[in-house]
């Protein structure tokens, strides 16, 4: 074989342009305002300081932070739990009543959320839940069923028959088999659909934004904005806010890497 | 049907006797399937199927976001329809998801046919790619303003005077800017689509035609490019849609400036309807969203020619 040439550079070019920015941003946290200004910027600072830290951990990030978990967490146990059970339905259910039901779903595949927002501040008004963290799990629910359902039940479809049937044979309910059966051969699914949704819950703005208005119910996209807004000049704040902000999604896919690239994968290939 | 079937014997399970079995618990509608399936379908009834028809509705009324909502007929839409950022979103918006198309499909392509080789370097090369996708467009944006700076940015840093440019105070440059950035974003994203696609390749196509003499080229135009023909589709269907709803990024880079030199259809709805109390309008300008989502995405399938769904990803 000979070498590729072209992919090759390509390739590690390409992993320059991803990695230069991230480098940035990290370099820059460990900086103080005055080596910021005064030295060059994709040289590291010697010795770096965690000042920026203690400034943004001042800065209530702790709350945010937690806001952003309880939203995230708010969000995917009761979407799992939903697409899971509606999952079921569709793959073991009457098939003439549940096909409308999975074209249902499958037509939520191609609502831009964009394009609700304005409905969606309505109805939260109406529910008394605005400026709420709940108010921000609601839609978050709603527009992940669609994807989950489908990778669920995509992965549904691959427990043999035969298995069921055995159940059925041993006098067993269709709960008893959702529970026993159909949750430990879909658990991989199930991961899969959590770790994804939980990243799209925890990057979302949209919903913050138009949702919440204190303060207190931020979650961290919306606060890095308002903090970069307050903080402008002060970067290196900034950056270290950036770093502190994306450290527990990294350690969520390093965790959970295996499963949202091929779930993410296979669910885009459908 | 209120006969009991007689429950067969433990060892009838073979075919004939399991599967009438089977294929009889499945005629039967049952109450706990319904059951099961209603939170499912109250959540996203409420939260996406009734905005869904929402939308159409507040478009015929005039609503300043806290007042009474009133139903004025067209006139939302006629406002929708002659204001000039409407048609300065829509524009900007198309350009938009043909640039981003035409920028990442050819790199995801390239990328992803590499990432497929054999070495071990290549996956670890696979997890690094991957770590942007991970950032909030809030971050990104966020970081990209402060590379950009022509003080203190990577003009300085790198000494180079590309960088000096005023990239986001120039209307043009903003554009290249916003591109890359996007790209930066979700390239590889697709690029990991295109790896799987390009791994499900038999190998004995490649070898006949080395067998052939074709070289890597060759071989790449006549077998790799024609047997992503799906990937292609499922990949740029997300790809148009997704251009559609570069919302957040936008709105921390640009707010949709200079002047308006960003300010596509979606940021144009928020600023309409959040800043300017205009809910109606906004509607309007909600529902021309989803019709050019809907259109764009049963473009690409059509222009695949065929039912996407029969794409090769299954598990890649």
């Amino acid at each position: 074989m000979k070498r590729n040439w072209l992919g090759g550079t390509l390739g590690w070019l390409w992993l320059v342009v991803v990695l230069l920015p991230i480098y940035f941003v990290l370099i820059t946290s460990f900086k103080s305002m005055a080596t910021y200004f005064g030295s060059n910027p994709v040289v590291p600072a010697i010795p770096p300081v965690i000042e920026n830290f203690i400034a943004v951990l001042e800065a209530d990030f702790g709350m945010y932070l937690v806001n952003s978990v309880i939203v995230a967490v708010g969000t995917v146990v009761p979407m799992v739990i939903m697409s899971f059970m509606a999952s079921y339905s569709i793959v073991r259910g009457h098939r003439r009543l549940f096909s409308p039901v999975r074209n249902l779903f499958l037509l939520g595949l191609a609502i831009p959320v964009q394009a609700t927002i304005v409905p969606i501040y309505l109805i939260i008004i109406r529910l008394h839940m605005y400026d709420s963290l709940v108010a921000l799990m609601l839609p978050g629910i709603a527009f992940g069923l669609p994807l989950s359902i489908l990778i669920i039940a995509n992965s549904m479809r691959d427990v043999p028959k035969e298995l069921f049937e055995a159940m059925d044979i041993d006098g067993c309910t269709e709960w008893q088999k959702m529970w026993r059966l159909a949750l430990p051969m879909t658990s991989p699914a199930l991961v899969t659909v959590a770790v994804y949704q939980a990243l799209l819950s925890w990057n979302g703005f949209l919903f913050p934004l138009i949702l919440t208005q204190s303060p207190d119910k931020r979650t961290l996209p919306l606060a890095l904005w308002s903090f970069q807004g307050e903080y402008a000049t002060n970067i290196p704040v900034v950056m270290a806010a950036v770093t502190l902000s994306s450290i527990p999604i990294v350690i969520l896919y390093a965790v959970g890497r295996r499963y949202l690239v091929s779930g993410m994968t296979a669910g885009a290939g459908k | 049907m209120t006969t009991t079937a007689p429950s067969p014997l433990p060892s009838a399970a073979q075919d004939g006797a399991a599967s009438t079995s089977g294929r009889r618990a499945r005629d039967r509608p049952q109450l706990s399937h319904v059951l099961f399936a209603l939170p499912a379908l109250v959540m996203f009834g409420v939260f996406a199927l009734l905005p869904l028809i929402g939308v159409i509705a507040l478009s015929f009324t005039t609503w300043n976001g806290i007042g009474p909502i009133e139903f004025t007929g067209l006139t939302s839409w006629k406002e929708v329809l002659t204001r000039s950022s409407t048609w300065n979103g829509l524009v900007l918006v198309l350009l938009m998801v043909v640039a981003t198309w035409l920028t990442q499909t050819p790199l995801s392509i390239l990328l992803g046919a590499f990432l497929a080789g054999p070495q071990r370097y290549r996956n670890l090369l696979a997890v690094l790619y991957f770590l942007p996708l991970l950032l909030s467009s809030a971050a990104i944006a966020i970081t990209y303003k402060s590379l950009l700076d022509p003080n203190f940015g990577l003009a300085s840093g790198l000494n180079l005077d590309v960088f000096a440019l005023n990239w986001l105070g120039d209307t043009t440059l903003v554009w290249y800017v916003v591109l890359f950035v996007i790209a930066w974003q979700f390239i590889p994203f697709h690029t990991l689509i295109y790896q799987g696609a390009v791994r499900q390749i038999p190998q004995s196509m490649y070898e006949a035609a080395q067998i052939d003499g074709a070289g890597r080229v060759r071989q790449f135009l006549s077998i790799t490019l024609p047997q992503l023909k799906y990937t292609m589709i499922t990949s740029s269907t997300l790809m148009v849609v997704g251009a559609l709803t570069y919302f957040d990024l936008i709105f921390v880079l640009t707010q949709g400036g200079p002047g308006v030199a960003t300010r596509i259809l979606p940021l144009d709805m928020y600023l309409t309807g959040f800043r300017g109390n205009e809910m109606g309008v906004a509607s309007g300008l909600a529902v021309l969203l989803v019709v050019i989502g809907l259109g764009l995405a049963l473009g690409v399938q059509r222009l695949g020619g065929k039912d996407a769904n029969a794409s090769q990803m299954e598990g890649a």
